[in-house]
C-alpha cells in the first residue's frame, strides 16, 4: 500500500529572496531520487505539502510550471512555525515534499480561450506557474489572448520581478503591472489598486474569456464587482482558496467548506460553485 | 447466517485458546465506567456493561499514533529522512463490542478508504482486527441506533455477533474472519433452527425497547445554505463550552491533526485526534479563522454529521446512534433534538409564500 503521508526527499538547490521586506523567499528544490520527479507530475494550480522534519508540514502552491524540468519551485511567506524555519534553511539542506495535491486550474476548459489573470500580493505563485505554462512554445497557440493584472504594495514587493520585465517585453501577453503607490521616478508601469486597474485594462467579458483571480480577501472583495460590471459570469471567474490544512488528501477533516474539501476537491473553484457553498474560507 | 452454540463453560477456555493466535481486547470495569483494554492471559472481558464510555474507535485509530520516526543528528546517514514507524499489525480480536460501534467502522472506512487515497494506518489496523460483538438486550434510554442505520442486533461490521441466551451464547458467524476466530477458540457446535428463531425473538424485543428515534428522511432534500443560515444555531450553540467531549467519545468522528514531536535529536511525526469544536482546528497562520466563533463550530459538527455526509455518501447520517454525546455532554446538547430541527426546518413564511 502506498503511504500518501510519506514525502519525497528533496534538496534545496537555490533560495531567492523575492521582496524588499525579505518575508518572501523562493525555494528551488531538486528530487533526491530522480524517479520521484516523474511521480510528481503536476498541473499549474496544484499545491504540495512542504515537509520540514522536526517542524511539520505546510501546504504551498507550486510556483514552477510543469514545463520547467529538473526542479520544483515554491515561494513561501514567513508566517509561523514551519514557514519561519524554512526561511532559516540553506541551499544543500534536505527536506520533503508530498503531492502534487488538489485539483488545478481547469486547463482543458481553458483550451482555446482568452485568459485574464488577476493577482495581488504574494498570491501570485500558481499564477506564475500558469503564465509560464501558457507561454511555453508548445502551449502558447492553445490559448487566445492572455492578460495579466498583478499588483503589490510597492515595486519592491512584486514577486518574480525579472520575469515580469521579460513578459512586459513580449507581444503575446498583455501585462498590467501595478503598485499601490511609489516614489520611484523610474517606475514605468501602473499605479493604483488591482480593482481599479482591472476596471481600466481587463477585456470585456464574453463566453470565450475566463478570469483567474488570486489575492488577499480585500482585493477579491473589490475586484469581483468590477468583473460583474464587465459582464463576467460567475462560472467564468475562477478562484483558488486557502484553508488550514494538515493531510492534504481529504481525510483529516479541517479544510472543508460544506461537503467539499479545499485540499482534495479544490483549491480551485469557480465563483459559481462558491456561491452554493457556505462562506467558511 | 451460520449460528453456533458456545456454552458459557467453554467461553473462558475458548478465549484462552484463541489467545494463542490473537491478542485480545475487551471491556474492563474502571470506576463507574467501562473501557476497552488488552486482556491478560486467562482474563475474561466484563460483559455486564451497557456500553464503554469511550467508543472502540481507538483500537483501530489510536488517539495518538506514530506515523514516522526520524533523527535530526547530522552524524547519521539518514538524518532528516522520515522512516515508517514500526507497527504491530498481528491478528487481534475485540470482544464485546456493541453493534453500533462496529457499524461505525464501516462508516468511518468511507473517509479512510477512498478511490484516490488509502490511509495505510487505519486500513492495516482495521484489517488486523476481528470484531466479536455482543448484542444489546437492554439498550439505554439515549440509544437511537435503529433510526441511525444500525440496531441492537445489527451485524454490520461484525465478524461474530454473540447473543446471550442464559447458559450459552448463540453466535452468528458473519464473515470468514469470524469463522477463523471461532475455530481458533474451538467453538464449533452448530446450532439448530430454533437458535435462529431465538435470536430473532430477542432482536424484536430489544428493538421494541428502543424508544428514542430520529427522523432523517428530509435531510437530503434540505438546501445546504438554507440550513446553514437557519436561526436555530445560536440557540443550539448557546450553552456549548467547546470542550470537545462529544467528538472524542464519538465512534464516527475521525478528524485528526499531524504534529512533529522531537526529544533531543530523535523524533516522531504523530497524528492525534482533533476536534472541529476547537478554534485552532481551522486557524490560518495569518490569524484569519473561517470558523472562529463557537456557533460556527457547533454548526459544523452537526452539519457535517447530518447534512454534508448525508449528501456526500448517500448512505444515511454520520452517526450510529450510540448516544454517547448525549449522555456525556456537560451542558446537555442533544443531537436528536438538533436532528429534528434540521430535518423539519422550513423557511419561515414558507407557508404563506406558496403560489400555485
Ligand atoms: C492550497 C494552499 C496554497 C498555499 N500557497 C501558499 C504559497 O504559495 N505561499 C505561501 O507563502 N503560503 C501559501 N499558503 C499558506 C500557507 O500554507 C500558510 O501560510 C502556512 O501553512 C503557515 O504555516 P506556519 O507553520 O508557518 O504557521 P503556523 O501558524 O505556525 O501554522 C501551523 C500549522 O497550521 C497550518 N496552517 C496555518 N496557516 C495555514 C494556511 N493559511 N493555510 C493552510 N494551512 C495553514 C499548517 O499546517 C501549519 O503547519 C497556501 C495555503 C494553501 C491551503
Ligand atoms: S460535549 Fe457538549 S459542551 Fe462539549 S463540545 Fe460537545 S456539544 Fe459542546
Ligand atoms: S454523534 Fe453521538 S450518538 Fe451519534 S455516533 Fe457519535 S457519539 Fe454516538
Ligand atoms: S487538509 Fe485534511 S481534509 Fe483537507
Amino acid at each position: 500500500m502506498q503511504n500518501p503521508y510519506l514525502p519525497y526527499a528533496v534538496r534545496i538547490e537555490d533560495i531567492i529572496t523575492e521582496t524588499e521586506d525579505k518575508n518572501l523567499k523562493t525555494f528551488k528544490l531538486a528530487f533526491e531520487n530522480p524517479a520521484d520527479e516523474e511521480k510528481f507530475a503536476y498541473a499549474a494550480g496544484q499545491f504540495a505539502e512542504l515537509s520540514v522534519t522536526g517542524k511539520g508540514e505546510i501546504p504551498i502552491g507550486i510556483a514552477s510550471s510543469p514545463t520547467e524540468k529538473g526542479f520544483v519551485m515554491f515561494t513561501v511567506n514567513k508566517v509561523g512555525l514551519v514557514s519561519s524555519h524554512l526561511h532559516t534553511m540553506q541551499p544543500g539542506d534536505l527536506m520533503g515534499i508530498r503531492g502534487p495535491l488538489g485539483n488545478s486550474y481547469p486547463w482543458e476548459l481553458l483550451e482555446g480561450k482568452n485568459v485574464v489573470i488577476i493577482g495581488g500580493g504574494f498570491a501570485f505563485t500558481t499564477l506564475r506557474a500558469s503564465i509560464v505554462y501558457m507561454l511555453d512554445p508548445a502551449n502558447r497557440s492553445r490559448f487566445g489572448d492572455i492578460h495579466v493584472i498583478y499588483g503589490a504594495r510597492s515595486p519592491g514587493m512584486l514577486l518574480y520581478r525579472d520575469e515580469l520585465a521579460g513578459w512586459e517585453a513580449r507581444d503575446d501577453i498583455h501585462m498590467h503591472i501595478t503598485v499601490d503607490a511609489t516614489d520611484d521616478p523610474h517606475w514605468k508601469y501602473n499605479v493604483g489598486f488591482v480593482p481599479t486597474i482591472t476596471e481600466k485594462k481587463a477585456p470585456q467579458a464574453d463566453a470565450e474569456t475566463y478570469a483567474i483571480i488570486c489575492g488577499p480577501p480585500i482585493m477579491i472583495k473589490f475586484t469581483q464587482p468590477v468583473l460583474d460590471n464587465l459582464g463576467y459570469g460567475h462560472d467564468h471567474i475562477i478562484m483558488s482558496l486557502e484553508n488550514r490544512m494538515k493531510c492534504g488528501i481529504g481525510m483529516c477533516g479541517r479544510c472543508n467548506i460544506g461537503r467539499h474539501f479545499v485540499c482534495k476537491d479544490g483549491p480551485v473553484f469557480t465563483l459559481a460553485q462558491l456561491n452554493g457553498m457556505p462562506k467558511e474560507y | 447466517m451460520k449460528v453456533i452454540y458456545i456454552e458459557k463453560a467453554q467461553w473462558a477456555s475458548g478465549l484462552e485458546k484463541a489467545g494463542d493466535s490473537f491478542r485480545l481486547w475487551g471491556p474492563v470495569r474502571r470506576g463507574q465506567f467501562y473501557a476497552f483494554e488488552e486482556l491478560a492471559g486467562g482474563q475474561v472481558p466484563a460483559l455486564d456493561f451497557r456500553n464503554t464510555r469511550l467508543s472502540a474507535k481507538g483500537l483501530v485509530y489510536p488517539q495518538s499514533e506514530k506515523m514516522f520516526e526520524y533523527t535530526l543528528d547530522p552524524g547519521q546517514p539518514d538524518h532528516d529522512l522520515l522512516k515508517e514507524a514500526q507497527k504491530d499489525y498481528s491478528p487481534r480480536a475485540v470482544l464485546g463490542i456493541r453493534p453500533c460501534d462496529a457499524d461505525a467502522f464501516e462508516l468511518v472506512a468511507r473517509n479512510f478508504d477512498t478511490p484516490e487515497y488509502q490511509d495505510p494506518y487505519w486500513l492495516r489496523a482495521r484489517e488486523a482486527v476481528t470484531l466479536v460483538g455482543l448484542a444489546c438486550a437492554a439498550p439505554c434510554s439515549t440509544c437511537f441506533c435503529t433510526s441511525a442505520g444500525s440496531g441492537p442486533f445489527s451485524t454490520k461490521g461484525l465478524d461474530i455477533l454473540l447473543v446471550d441466551s442464559g447458559g450459552n451464547f448463540l453466535a452468528q458467524v458473519a464473515t470468514p474472519k469470524g469463522e477463523a476466530f471461532a475455530q481458533a477458540a474451538g467453538w464449533r457446535q452448530p446450532a439448530d433452527d430454533a437458535a435462529a428463531a431465538e435470536i430473532d425473538r430477542q432482536r424484536q424485543v430489544a428493538e421494541a425497547r428502543i424508544d428514542s428515534h430520529v427522523a432523517t428522511e428530509r435531510l437530503r432534500q434540505q438546501d445546504t445554505l438554507t440550513l446553514h443560515a437557519a436561526p436555530f444555531w445560536d440557540d443550539v450553540a448557546f450553552a456549548c463550552i467547546n470542550c470537545g467531549t462529544c467528538t472524542y467519545l464519538c465512534p464516527t468522528c475521525w478528524c485528526f491533526d499531524i504534529q512533529d514531536e522531537t526529544h533531543g535529536r530523535q523524533g516522531v511525526r504523530l497524528r492525534n485526534w482533533d476536534s472541529c469544536m476547537f478554534p485552532l482546528f481551522t486557524l490560518h497562520g495569518s490569524g484569519h479563522n473561517p470558523r472562529g466563533q463557537k456557533v460556527q463550530r457547533v454548526r459544523q459538527r452537526f452539519m457535517h454529521k447530518l447534512k454534508y455526509y448525508v449528501d456526500k455518501y448517500e448512505n444515511g447520517i454520520q452517526c450510529v446512534g450510540c448516544g454517547r454525546c448525549v449522555r456525556h455532554c456537560p451542558v446537555n446538547i442533544d443531537i436528536r433534538k438538533v436532528c429534528e430541527l434540521m430535518n423539519s426546518y422550513t423557511l419561515a413564511g414558507d407557508s404563506c409564500a406558496v403560489v400555485s
